[in-house]
């Protein structure tokens, strides 16, 4: 094996994938306990999208060893996720006339809202 | 005169961005990769703010069993970066039985996953039944796909450790391929509170 190649290569540490995926393993009940409390809305959506972060960012640090990676691979993902965050943001600048829609879950037009056009 | 140098395997090593080449194109892949599901996810806040009324995920989904999947899967991505640490050790016995968990914890993850499908079929939802069914589907599904394309990346990377165990890019590919499973873990972490728990 060439050097060159060896010293760019991350170096493994198995003790440290064993202490994250015990760490992934709590907090996923942490997770599935957190949400039989069953609370209202808006807290359930931070706490359970504030974990899955969490998680999603040990699994990208260690596992995809993006910890002590190059600052190309991290300008990439910091060009994707402006985009990402421009993706979910946009529906919210609209959020007014998304929920005049009212459209029901399953599919129909709710027969309560009343549209101007309606003689 | 001396003879043109067959072409060299593409180096590792690259001067000009200091990433090998594989690397950064698993990367640009993964990039859109996100953008992919984040266009899904997006739908799924618009259609959910539309909607008057929405089931709560733990009234009408099974989540056991999605907690069940979720901690196979999260195995799996631990096989999956020991594979690599014994493909670096050069460890070849430790790799088999590494990437063969991995593989076979995918196929874990898509027999409970196929349990979930039959139950709802059994109960007459179908993705044509709702936006709500429509929506964990499509989002599940896709997912799904992803995990038959990763566990079929992992066949391949232990089937070409038989005869490659000492190319010069069978360590980086590993290494790809581990990038690609991870993220399809990732993708599940999200989906898992967004589908099964809010």
């Amino acid at each position: 094996m060439s050097s060159a190649a060896d010293t760019a290569r991350h170096q493994p540490n198995i003790p440290l994938y064993l202490g994250i995926f015990g760490a992934l393993l709590v907090l996923t009940v942490v997770t599935v306990l957190v949400s039989y409390f069953h609370l209202p809305r808006l807290p359930a959506i931070l706490i359970g999208l504030s974990i899955a972060a969490f998680k999603a960012s040990l699994v990208g640090a260690f596992f995809m060893h993006l910890k002590g990676e190059k600052a190309l691979i991290f300008a990439l993902l910091g060009a994707t996720f402006f985009f990402v965050a421009l993706l979910f943001l946009l529906p919210f600048l609209d959020s007014r006339a998304i929920s005049e829609q009212q459209v029901t879950y399953s599919g129909e037009k709710a027969a309560s809202t009343g549209h101007a056009h309606v003689p | 005169m001396t003879t043109p140098a067959a072409a060299p395997y593409p180096s590792e090593h690259v001067p000009t961005t200091g990433i090998p080449n594989g690397k950064l194109g698993v990367w640009l892949f993964l990039a859109s990769e996100v953008m992919l599901f984040a266009t899904l996810f997006t739908t799924y806040i618009v259609l959910r703010m539309a909607a008057p009324s929405w089931p709560a995920g733990w009234e009408v989904l099974n989540v056991p069993l999605a907690t069940l999947n979720t901690v196979v899967l999260i195995t799996s991505s631990v096989t999956m970066v020991l594979a690599y640490a014994k493909a670096c050790e050069r460890d070849r016995a430790g790799f088999y039985r590494m990437i063969g968990l991995t593989i076979a914890l995918g196929f874990a993850f898509l027999v409970v996953k196929a349990f979930e499908y039959g139950a709802k079929f059994h109960h007459g939802h179908f993705p044509s039944t709702d936006i709500f069914y429509a929506v964990y589907f499509t989002m599940t599904g896709l997912h799904g796909l992803h995990v038959i394309g990763g566990i079929g990346f992992n066949v391949y990377l232990a089937l070409w450790a038989r005869e490659h165990w000492e190319h010069p890019l069978f360590i980086g590919r590993v290494e790809y391929g581990g990038l690609y499973w991870h993220f399809v873990d990732i993708v599940w972490i999200f989906l898992f509170p967004g589908l099964y728990l809010l």
